[in-house]
């Protein structure tokens, strides 16, 4: 059996999970990314995606945030987590709606064309 | 000396303050427990965050080009100060703590011949200052029809600093807010936020690791930062309104506590002069008789 560490997201409202487990995916800025156990120490930032946490079959849907993994101690920050199961069908339609109809703007720059549109592909991929 | 029904309508009105004063507490009390929890529950974000920049500094490889906000502008002539103030009153020393901290600072500020540039949050905080300071003021924010506060107004309180700072408005910013201790004990606070300064973390050496960074360092502090400005702002707001309810709850106990003392003196005030006036009473009455 594969050795656990502690998976920790947090909210500026609340702590909204902290939990033990083997392995975490995360939608990191450059790429997909999945973290075990004696990961190296590391720094990066979530684009628009899915963290999935193995184990606890919880998926969260992030915007951004920061991640910090230290001494097996995974940390998430993030404003926009959102439990999978906990998020209405409806208001998805509008916000990828809403995300449509950003990118088709001219004056955003590539970096934001390049959020917006793992947005979208992630926001789809739940709606499905 | 007061009439009997002077006294009774003394009684009487005291009394009724009371009630008020007591339904006061008790609100204060309620929203206190919820307050003090989302406090105590927006800790760690701002914690863990402080913590973040902390270890992203000391592996900075170019402390030179390092992002302003971090370093600062390697000025000290213009100092931003944001005071995060309560919208509404009766809640004790609260506001006038934090204005009279503020105060302090202000005049110190202007002594060693700095300017001084002002943003006031909260009407009660905008009230006190105004009248020495007011042209110092350059902003002010009030979220009186907001329920709660939540992290969009922080995070406009934040970009407001962060646009003011890249126009080189100021050099150095500070808030001051209270620091919520526990129910009684609230603590004026200036903290300083631009540069980033760390003072509520003390790492020792062992404890700092090699990270690994993706994206580069400068392009995760550049993001960073303005996250972090916009997050102590909140952490403040939390504190703030926990330290409100507090203080609230403590000055209308005081309130409802005075008042029963008054309502005590005044009945004692009261029967004795209902007494003096029997007593005169019955002596004309008795002198009257005597006299036949």
């Amino acid at each position: 059996m594969p050795e656990k560490f502690t998976v920790e997201i947090i909210s500026p409202n609340k702590s909204i999970i902290k939990v033990e487990t083997t392995e975490v995916v995360i939608p990191s800025y450059e790429g997909e990314m999945g973290i075990l156990k004696d990961h190296i120490s590391l720094i990066t930032f979530l684009r628009p995606g899915k963290i999935k946490i193995k184990d606890t079959n919880k998926i969260y849907y992030v915007e951004d945030g920061t991640v910090e993994f230290s001494n097996n101690n995974l940390l998430i920050l993030t404003s926009t987590a959102k439990d999978l199961s906990e998020i209405d069908k409806n208001s998805l339609q509008a916000l990828i709606a809403e995300a449509e109809k950003k990118i088709m703007d001219s004056k955003i720059t590539d970096k934001e064309k390049y959020l917006l549109s793992y947005k979208i592909n992630t926001l789809k991929s739940i709606n499905q | 000396m007061p009439s009997l029904d002077d006294l009774k309508k003394r009684i009487k009105s005291v009394k009724s303050t009371q009630k008020i004063t007591k339904a006061m507490k008790m609100v204060a009390a309620a929203k206190l427990r919820k307050a003090q929890e989302n406090a105590e529950r927006g800790r760690p974000y701002s914690q863990k965050m402080q913590n973040i920049i902390f270890n992203l500094t000391k592996s900075i490889s170019d402390p030179e080009n390092a992002p302003k906000l971090l370093v600062g502008t390697g000025k000290d002539e213009v100092h931003l100060c944001v005071v995060l103030t309560a919208d509404k009153g009766l809640c004790g020393g609260f506001n006038s703590n934090i204005c009279k901290l503020a105060k302090s600072n202000f005049k110190k500020i202007l002594k060693d011949g700095k300017q001084l540039k002002i943003i006031t949050v909260g009407s009660k905080g905008l009230d006190q200052i105004k009248r020495e300071y007011g042209k110092f003021i350059v902003k002010k924010f009030s979220f009186k029809d907001k329920k709660q506060i939540s992290f969009n107004e922080a995070e406009t309180i934040g970009n407001e600093i962060i646009s003011l700072f890249d126009n080189n408005e100021f050099d150095k910013c500070f808030l001051f807010y209270n620091n919520f201790k526990n129910v009684i004990t609230q603590i004026p606070q200036a903290q300083q936020i631009i540069p980033t300064k760390n003072t509520t973390y003390d790492i020792k050496e062992g404890d700092s690791f090699s990270y690994e960074f993706e994206p580069e360092e400068d392009e995760i502090l550049e993001d960073l930062l303005p996250k972090n400005i916009s997050t102590q702002v909140f952490k403040a707001f939390l504190e703030n309104a926990a330290s409100e309810q507090g203080s609230r709850m403590t000055a209308m106990d005081n309130a409802t506590r005075n008042a029963g003392d008054l309502v005590d003196k005044l009945t004692i005030n009261y029967n004795r002069s209902r007494q003096a006036s029997i007593t005169k009473e019955l002596i004309e009455i008795i002198s009257g008789a005597e006299s036949l």
